[in-house]
C-alpha cells in the first residue's frame, strides 16, 4: 500500500463524517448543528432533539453506512470470483433470490401462525440469506459449466425476472396486511430497520467483513482465474465457500432489512478501482467499503431533502457508473 | 518428475497409454504433438490441475504431491489465458508468484519483493514492473506470467504453448530464455510447442505424443521421428 492511499482513505474518512453529521442534521425537522453535535457527544440539549438526532436519525444513518459497506463489498467479491466486471448482488439476482423468500416469509408467515407485521427480524434475515445462497449456488454451477460471462448476466436476468413474476402471483394471492408490508418492504428503504434490529444487522455484516477480508489474498489469487489459482497452492473450493459465505451475508442482511436496492453493489467497486487505480484487494476491500458507506450517506441525505425512494437515487447514481464501465471496456466477453 | 504407466483420456478418447518417463532437473523438454493429441491435458495432469488419470506421477520421491496444495512449492504453471486486468501493474501479478510462502493476507517480506525485482529482470522487464497490464502487448504479458512462475521459486515449470502469441524473433529469444534458465537454475522446464524447428533447436529432448504413445528422446532422433508421424521432412 503506497502513501497515495493512505492519503486517499484519510480523505474518505473525512468525507464519511461530514456526510454523517450532515445526514444527522437533515430531516423534516430542522435543528441548529449545535445541538446536534451536543446531542451525539451527550452534552445538554433539547429531548426532542436527542430523540430525533439519536434514536431515528443516528439508527437510520448508521444502517445506511452498514448497507454501504455490505453491498459493495458483496459486488466486489462476486466482480472477481465470477472474473465478471458486471457482477453484482441485483444484477445477478441475489437480493432477487434474497426477494423472493422475504416474500414468502411475509405474506406466507399469517398463514402458518404468526400475525402479519409481527414477523420476527431474525426470521426474515434468514429467509433472505437462504434466498440469496440458493440464487448464488445455481448462477455459480452454471457459470463452472460456461464459462461465457454473458451466459452468467443474461441467466442473471432471467432469475430476477421470472422471480418478480412469482412475487407478483404470491402478492396476487395474499391477504391485505400482509401484501401492504411487503409492498413498502421492496420499496427499500433505509427506515424500517429498529432500534432492536440494530444488533442483528450489524453482527451479520460485521461476520460477512470479516470473512471477505479473510478472502482477500485468496481473491487475488483468483484475479488470473481459478486455474493459476490452483497452481499457485489456493484451496479453490475452501476460498469459494467463504466467498459465498460472505456475499450471502451481505447482500442477504441488506436485502432482508432495507429492501432490494439496486447497483451500489456493482458500481462502487468500479469507483473505488478508479480512485485507488489497484487491482488488489487489500487496498479495494477497504477502499471500496469506505467509498460505498460515503456515497450511501449521500444518497441517504438525497433522498431525505427530496423525500425519494433510496431505491430511485442509487440506480440514478450507479446506472451512470455502469454505463461509463461497459463503454470504457467496449466488449464485455473481451474483458 | 518420473511418470510410471501414465494413461490419460480425455471424454471417451484415450489421449495416452502407458506412458513411462523420467524428467530431471537442469533439462528443457519441449512437448510436442498433432492438435488434439493431448499436450494440454498432459500437461494439466502434470501441474496437478487435472487428477483423471490411471498410474503413477512421483514427484520429488512423493507420488501423493500432485493432490496436495503443497506442489504450489514444486511446482509453476503458465497457461495459455490472457491476463489483461486493468489496473494491476507488472510487479503485482508477479508478486502473486510469492503466494504459496506469504501468510494469510498476503503480505509480502522484503525477501519477496527481491526475488519479484529479481524475477522481472531474469525475464528482461524489470523496466516494466510499474506498468499495468492494459498497457502491454500480448508478448510483454506472457513473459510477465512467466516471470510471476519465476517468483514461485519451484524446481519445475511447466508452460502450455508459450510463444503462440509472440513473432519469430521473440519465440526464439523465449526459447532460449527458457533454455538458459533450466541449465543456470537448475530446473525442470516442460513447454508444448508447434514450433518445431524451434524446438529442436533449443531444447534437450523432445518428448513427443504419437497417440497413444509417449516417447521421450533425445532431437537428434526426434527430428527423425518428426518426418515419420507428421509425414513431412525437416532438413
Amino acid at each position: 500500500m503506497n502513501r497515495r492511499s493512505y492519503i486517499l482513505f484519510a480523505i474518505l474518512a473525512l468525507l464519511i463524517v461530514v456526510l454523517l453529521i450532515a445526514d444527522l442534521a437533515a430531516g423534516s425537522v430542522t435543528m441548529p448543528m449545535r445541538d446536534v453535535v451536543a446531542a451525539l457527544i451527550g452534552a445538554d440539549c433539547p429531548d426532542s432533539t436527542r430523540s430525533i438526532v439519536v434514536d431515528i436519525r443516528l439508527v437510520k444513518a448508521i444502517v445506511a453506512l452498514l448497507a454501504g459497506i455490505a453491498l459493495p463489498i458483496s459486488g466486489l467479491q462476486m466482480q472477481t470470483l465470477f472474473r465478471n466486471p458486471l457482477a453484482g448482488p441485483y444484477v445477478l439476482g441475489v437480493s432477487s433470490g434474497a426477494s423472493l423468500a422475504v416474500a414468502l416469509f411475509i405474506l406466507g408467515a399469517p398463514f402458518i401462525g404468526f400475525g402479519a407485521g409481527s414477523f420476527s427480524s431474525f426470521g426474515m434475515a434468514g429467509a433472505a440469506w437462504i434466498g440469496s445462497a440458493l440464487v448464488l449456488l445455481f448462477i455459480s454451477a452454471i457459470g463452472r459449466r460456461i464459462k461465457d460471462i454473458m451466459v452468467v448476466l443474461i441467466l442473471g436476468m432471467m432469475i430476477s425476472s421470472a422471480i418478480s413474476a412469482i412475487v407478483q402471483i404470491l402478492q396476487y394471492l395474499s391477504a391485505d396486511d400482509a401484501l401492504k408490508s411487503f409492498v413498502i418492504w421492496t420499496m427499500g428503504s433505509l427506515g424500517n430497520v429498529s432500534m432492536q434490529q440494530l444488533p442483528l444487522f450489524g453482527a451479520a455484516v460485521f461476520v460477512g467483513v470479516v470473512l471477505a477480508i479473510i478472502a482477500v489474498k485468496p481473491l487475488n489469487l483468483l484475479l488470473l482465474g481459478e486455474e493459476y489459482a490452483l497452481t499457485m497452492g489456493l484451496q479453490v473450493r475452501r476460498s469459494r465457500m467463504i466467498v459465498f459465505a460472505s456475499t450471502t451475508l451481505l447482500a442477504g442482511t441488506v436485502t432482508a432489512f432495507c429492501g432490494p436496492i439496486g447497483f451500489i453493489g456493482l458500481a462502487l467497486p468500479h469507483v473505488a478501482r478508479a480512485i485507488f487505480a489497484t487491482s488488489n484487494h487489500r487496498v479495494l476491500l477497504p477502499a471500496t467499503a469506505l467509498v460505498g458507506a460515503a456515497t450511501m450517506l449521500a444518497c441517504d441525505l438525497i433522498s431525505k431533502s427530496l423525500t425519494l425512494p433510496i431505491n430511485a437515487i442509487t440506480a440514478l447514481i450507479g446506472i451512470p457508473v455502469v454505463i461509463w464501465i461497459v463503454i470504457k471496456n467496449r466488449s464485455i466477453t473481451s474483458m | 518428475m518420473t511418470v510410471k504407466d501414465l494413461s490419460l483420456s480425455y471424454g471417451e478418447r484415450c489421449l495416452i497409454k502407458g506412458a513411462q518417463a523420467d524428467f530431471s532437473c537442469g533439462e528443457l523438454v519441449s512437448l510436442i504433438g498433432r492438435n488434439g493429441s493431448g499436450k494440454s491435458t498432459l500437461l494439466r495432469v502434470l501441474a496437478g490441475l487435472n487428477d483423471n488419470y490411471s498410474g503413477e506421477i512421483i514427484v520429488d520421491g512423493d507420488s501423493q504431491l500432485l493432490r496436495s496444495p503443497e506442489r504450489a512449492r514444486t511446482i509453476a504453471f503458465v497457461n495459455t489465458s490472457r491476463i489483461r486486468i486493468p489496473n494491476m501493474r507488472c510487479a503485482d501479478i508477479v508478486a502473486l508468484g510469492r503466494s504459496p510462502y506469504t501468510n494469510w493476507i498476503g503480505k509480502m517480506q522484503p525477501e519477496d519483493e527481491r526475488i519479484v525485482r529479481e524475477s522481472l529482470a531474469t525475464i528482461g522487464m524489470a523496466d516494466y514492473a510499474e506498468r499495468t497490464l492494459d498497457t502491454m502487448s500480448d508478448g510483454e504479458c506472457q513473459r510477465v506470467m512467466i516471470a510471476r512462475a519465476l517468483a514461485q521459486d519451484t524446481p519445475i515449470i511447466l508452460l502450455d504453448e508459450p510463444t503462440s502469441f509472440l513473432d519469430l524473433p521473440n519465440r526464439y529469444s523465449l526459447m532460449q530464455l527458457l533454455a538458459d534458465l533450466a541449465h543456470n537454475s537448475n530446473k525442470f522446464i516442460m513447454l508444448s510447442t508447434h514450433e518445431l524447428d524451434i524446438a529442436l533447436q533449443c531444447s534437450d529432448r523432445i518428448a513427443l505424443i504419437d497417440t497413444p504413445d509417449l516417447h521421450v528422446m533425445d532431437c537428434e532422433s526426434a527430428a527423425n521421428s518428426i518426418s515419420k508421424i507428421f509425414g513431412i521432412s525437416l532438413r
